[in-house]
């Protein structure tokens, strides 16, 4: 669906010029949910921008589906963005106009006919779920509101693929969850391509099925959300994982427990897939005389499936430790011995 | 009891001068708005990053809006004697009037234009960019409806400021109230008359900003 070939983009001239996108090469597939997930200033932003040509590169191309989305201008390139649309973090809605209004405010530019119009954003009201607030001004929304009616804009002349420009950051953790699943519906129902740009790692684990990690304008790291979970390789892409798999609580709980009881071995467990579901933990302690603590454990569900961490304590005879650590890796459990005192 | 408290008015003349600044305030707030826009349009939309960027035409258009802007009125409409001469053909009654009021009023309210412009939001603009609108829709659409009320106060405030711009026309012959308050009450020592105009000026101000007021309310959603 769409291919970025050896994409840079850089502002400015001369020495003075900055890299925003530094040779980026990236497939998604049709119908595919893909994430981008970088700090501000990585170039994510500058990225999603080149899809629609907001943003035009230095050198490389953009090919959406079989367009040359780098190589077009003037009509050409305006008839390209109806099917590429995008919302974005502050919702950019019209304030002067209705939710109505707004949702046929492309249609009017794509010069589709009123009646048309009318049936079209009645039927996206709908499927945003703002069913009897379409005469609502947009001050008088909430930001979830807003950003449905901001999606509502986007699907109204039936685009390929949806860009969502932080679409989410904005947005409190619980609506945040709806809009997510509101675009996981569109997804699936619509078959539509959806590429995001986020800081969040809980977005891209709750929606992406394949996501990109950048930095300095480079994708450092692209994989299937699951396997970077499991497996991330760059340290970036750790701390982002991090987010997820180590609460800020945790650390402190490790803090505390050090102080507390200064003896004993920290591990960190890692289970994926259906290992999340066996219980290791009773077996463990039926089979070694040590004393195990549960410091701090979650399950992570992404598109790909589960993914767990369980930090632990152990106390006792050192040897007995490290049997059981033995143990545990011959069980499939990946170990990481955090501190060992 | 008016004819004992205003001896000296003379009601058909009052009420022409009346109709007289009701004439050159309506045109020359209608064309000034209309110049105003295109100017402050053009100053924007030729500013840095923004769609037409252009540094020539920018720095050229803004250095006319702020050189008119800084003429002070009563200069400007002798400076402009001549020009006036040539498009209307005399430089007495009040279509002579027109031409200073708006070279007058247009660079200033074309500021405010500007002003009321970057006040939009830029991810709205972008936005409507990423729908594949073209500049025409951009302007129509996006610039001028996002920023209307701000227009409209706008164009209330210059729309007084002409009513008071006319008065000053008067001295010089141009008509209306100012020339009736000028000609008939101070130079013929007819204090009534004066207070009479002044007066109605005041209500025809009171009107423009309650209209004014009145619409920006109705428009403004934010």
């Amino acid at each position: 669906m769409i291919h970025l070939t050896d994409i840079t983009k850089r502002f400015g001239e001369g020495p003075d010029s900055i890299s925003a996108v530094d040779n980026v090469t990236l497939e998604i597939a049709d119908g595919e949910i893909f994430g981008i997930i970088g700090y501000s200033g990585a170039g994510k932003s500058t990225l999603i921008r080149l899809l629609n040509g907001l943003e035009m590169p230095t050198s490389g191309h953009v090919t959406i589906g079989g367009r040359k989305i780098s190589a077009i201008k003037g009509k050409e390139l305006r008839e390209a963005r109806q099917k590429v649309s995008m919302i974005f973090q502050h919702f950019n809605l019209l304030w002067s106009r209705t939710v109505k209004e707004n949702i046929m405010f492309p249609l009017e530019i794509a010069g589709v006919r009123k009646a048309d119009r009318e049936r079209k954003a009645a039927e996206l009201i709908d499927l945003v779920g703002l069913s009897g607030r379409e005469n609502a001004y947009p001050s008088e929304l909430s930001g979830g509101q807003k950003q449905r009616v901001g999606i509502a804009r986007a699907l109204a002349n039936d685009p390929e693929v949806l860009l969502c420009d932080e679409a989410t950051s904005a947005l409190d953790p619980e609506t945040t969850d709806s809009i997510l699943n509101l675009l996981t519906e569109i997804n699936e129902r619509l078959g539509l391509t959806i590429v995001l740009i986020t800081h969040e790692m809980h977005v891209i684990r709750k929606i992406c099925h394949r996501v990109a990690v950048m930095e300095a304008g480079k994708v450092v790291e692209i994989g299937d959300v699951l396997k970077v979970f499991q497996e991330p390789q760059e340290s970036i892409t750790k701390r982002f994982v991090s987010q997820i798999t180590e609460p800020v609580e945790a650390k402190q709980a490790i803090e505390h427990l050090k102080e507390e009881i200064p003896s004993g071995t920290l591990i960190k467990l890692v289970f994926v897939g259906e290992r999340t579901e066996q219980p290791v933990l009773a077996s463990l302690i039926r089979e070694f005389t040590i004393d195990v603590n549960i410091v701090q454990g979650n399950i992570t569900h992404t598109h790909g499936g589960a993914y767990g961490t369980l930090i632990l304590q152990l106390v006792g005879d050192a040897e007995v430790i490290g049997k059981a650590i033995q143990y545990l890796n011959e069980k499939d459990v990946r170990t990481e011995v955090i501190s060992n005192v | 009891m008016f004819e004992n408290l205003f001896p000296n008015v003379d009601w058909t003349a009052m009420w022409e001068a009346t109709k007289e600044t009701l004439y050159m305030t309506a045109v020359s707030t209608f064309l000034t708005f209309v110049i105003g826009l295109v100017l402050g349009v053009l100053l924007f939309l030729s500013g840095p990053g923004q769609l037409w960027s252009n540094k020539i035409v920018n720095t050229i258009t803004g250095a006319i809006v702020n050189l008119f802007r800084s003429i002070p009125f009563i200069i400007l409409i002798i400076l402009l004697i001549p020009f006036t001469q040539f498009i209307i053909g005399t430089v007495r009654g009040p279509n002579a009037a027109l031409p200073a009021l708006i070279i007058g009023a247009a660079p200033f309210y074309g500021r405010m234009v500007l002003i009321a412009l970057q006040e939009i939001d830029k991810g709205v603009i972008e936005a409507a960019k990423s729908m594949g609108a073209k500049t025409r829709t951009i302007i129509f659409k996006v610039l001028l409806a996002e920023s209307m009320p701000a227009l409209i106060s706008g164009i209330t405030v210059t729309s007084i400021a002409l009513v008071g711009y006319t008065a000053m026309a008067g001295i010089i012959g141009a008509g209306g109230l100012g020339t009736l308050a000028y000609l008939d009450g101070f130079q013929r020592n007819r204090a009534d008359v004066t207070l009479m105009a002044t007066i109605l000026i005041l209500i025809v101000v009171f009107i423009i900003q309650f209209i004014g007021d009145l619409a920006v309310k109705k428009m403004d959603k934010r």
